[in-house]
């Protein structure tokens, strides 16, 4: 006898709390390190008032980590929850690569991107009918978990990657994708709030469609439907 | 209501958590070896050459070059140094060399140059680009004859802030990497007040807080254990990580 199969590899699971953990930690250090210095600039560099697209307002002590305002501190989390959070990802890819998780639950088949599918899911999710679709997720989660994460985490690691001097020296060209340091930290802070909202409709959807199993199941495995 | 007040509970409990982390001792250790681990992959993805910073053009010169930290130098000393256009000032040589000495400005101007377009990031997260010229570190200690002991190299500096003399310290990777230069010019003139008159550090792989300014003596240190705090720079003495290339 086979053993039942599980709804969320061990993989899955270990990736998903690990990252319950760092990304938290990433943005609430985050927020704590945008107040040293609130305005974003495009390009290479960028310093002073005129030469800034964005200032953004200082955020309060309890989004913040720590909890006072510390630039020290906050890249001490920073500096250390950067590479769970980079080496993690890069674990799961791999895992969800040898495994089939992507090819299998999260890239579409072709059908699945006709508008006439998607139009049919977003009807269902209105009328917050979350159990459709073929295979384990519908068209709309398969975008969301793609774009977060083979886009946004992505984006979050590169991004950082390009605003540490001592890498930079060693990848100068991925600078160059970015379009400079202060473009690679604008992107850092937008592809931040892009995962924030991610992580504020994830929660919501898990509520809506009993956060209990959803919650068992992301712990302990669950069984394929 | 009820879930208001648990989820302001749960928020309050995990911040005054990671206040407790924060402050532990082992997780300084962690944050050590994060500092660590981060260096090893900036060094091992240079792929065996010289990881070498950007180097930029005149036309991408910012409009003018901010100064941050100590914007002079309170001292009486150093006024009158100033107002004799820094013509007598020294950067004394010293610690685990075999020929210890004073060089004038006249004696750094007389070594080979590099000038390098270069980008400076403060570790708060803002940039500037600026040109800079000055002999390379590397001569000057190949000068001195660095002992074999020497791990460290320890920059002294003329400022005090907020009651404590700046200094700062790299390793010998650093101290010896080709875009590590002793300015004395910015943007072709005499390097500014501001920006660390007459002579600062250019360490082109790390953060702004590493770039010691108003340099008055350079030493060659086994352990930085002694020195001030104990951290191996002003910044690090409050928190900052030493290896600033992250």
């Amino acid at each position: 006898m086979t053993k039942p199969k599980k709804r969320h590899a061990l993989s899955t699971r270990l990736w998903h709390w690990i990252n319950v953990i760092s990304v938290i930690v990433l943005f609430m250090s985050g927020l704590n390190i945008s107040n040293a210095h609130r305005r974003l600039y495009w390009g290479d560099s960028g310093f002073a008032p005129e030469q800034a697209w964005l200032e953004v307002p200082r955020f309060p002590g309890w989004a913040t980590i720590p909890d006072y305002y510390s630039l020290a501190a906050a890249r001490d989390w920073h500096v250390v929850f950067s590479l769970v959070f980079g080496f993690s990802l890069l674990a799961f890819l791999v895992l969800a690569l040898v495994n089939g998780h992507l090819k299998r639950d999260i890239f579409a088949r072709a059908r699945e991107w006709k508008p006439s599918n998607i139009w049919r899911d977003i009807r269902e999710h209105l009328k917050f009918n979350f159990d459709h679709g073929e295979g384990k997720y519908n068209i709309l989660q398969k975008i969301a978990y793609a774009s977060v994460i083979l886009v946004l985490i992505p984006l979050m690691i590169f991004t950082g990657m390009v605003m540490s001097p001592g890498m930079e020296a060693a990848w100068p060209w991925l600078t160059e994708v970015f379009g400079g340091r202060q473009s690679a930290r604008s992107i850092h802070f937008l592809a931040a709030w892009g995962l924030f909202a991610f992580f504020v409709v994830h929660v919501l959807l898990v509520l809506a469609s009993g956060p209990i199993k959803q919650i068992r199941d992301m712990i302990t495995g669950g069984r394929e439907p | 209501m009820k879930r208001r007040n648990f989820l302001v509970a749960g928020l309050g409990a995990f911040l005054a958590g990671c206040n407790e982390i924060g402050k532990s001792d082992w997780f300084g250790k962690v944050v050590d070896g994060a500092q660590g681990w981060h260096r090893g992959l900036h060094r091992a993805l240079g792929g065996g050459r010289i990881p070498m910073a950007p180097e930029y053009t005149r036309a991408d010169l910012s409009p003018y070059f901010r100064g941050n930290g100590s914007l002079t130098v309170d001292t009486d000393a150093y006024r009158a140094a100033e107002a004799e256009g820094f013509a007598n000032w020294r950067l004394a040589v010293g610690g685990l060399v075999n020929n210890p000495g004073v060089l004038s400005m006249d004696d750094i101007r007389a070594l080979p140059q590099r000038t390098q377009i270069t980008r400076h990031d403060c570790v708060e997260g803002w940039s500037a680009i600026g040109e800079w010229t000055g002999p390379q570190l590397s001569q000057i200690l190949e000068a001195a004859g660095v002992q074999p002991e020497a791990n460290y190299i320890v920059f002294r500096c003329a400022d005090n802030l907020n009651g404590s003399d700046y200094y700062e310290s790299c390793d010998m990777d650093d101290a010896f990497h080709p875009q590590t230069i002793i300015a004395h010019e910015l943007n072709g003139e005499s390097l500014p007040v501001r920006n660390g008159a007459p002579l600062r550090l250019r360490i082109e792989r790390q953060l702004g807080y590493k770039h010691a300014k108003y340099l008055t003596g350079i030493d060659a240190v086994a352990s930085l254990d002694d020195i001030e705090g104990g951290n191996g720079g002003y910044w690090e003495d409050r928190g900052y990580q030493w290896y600033a290339g992250i």
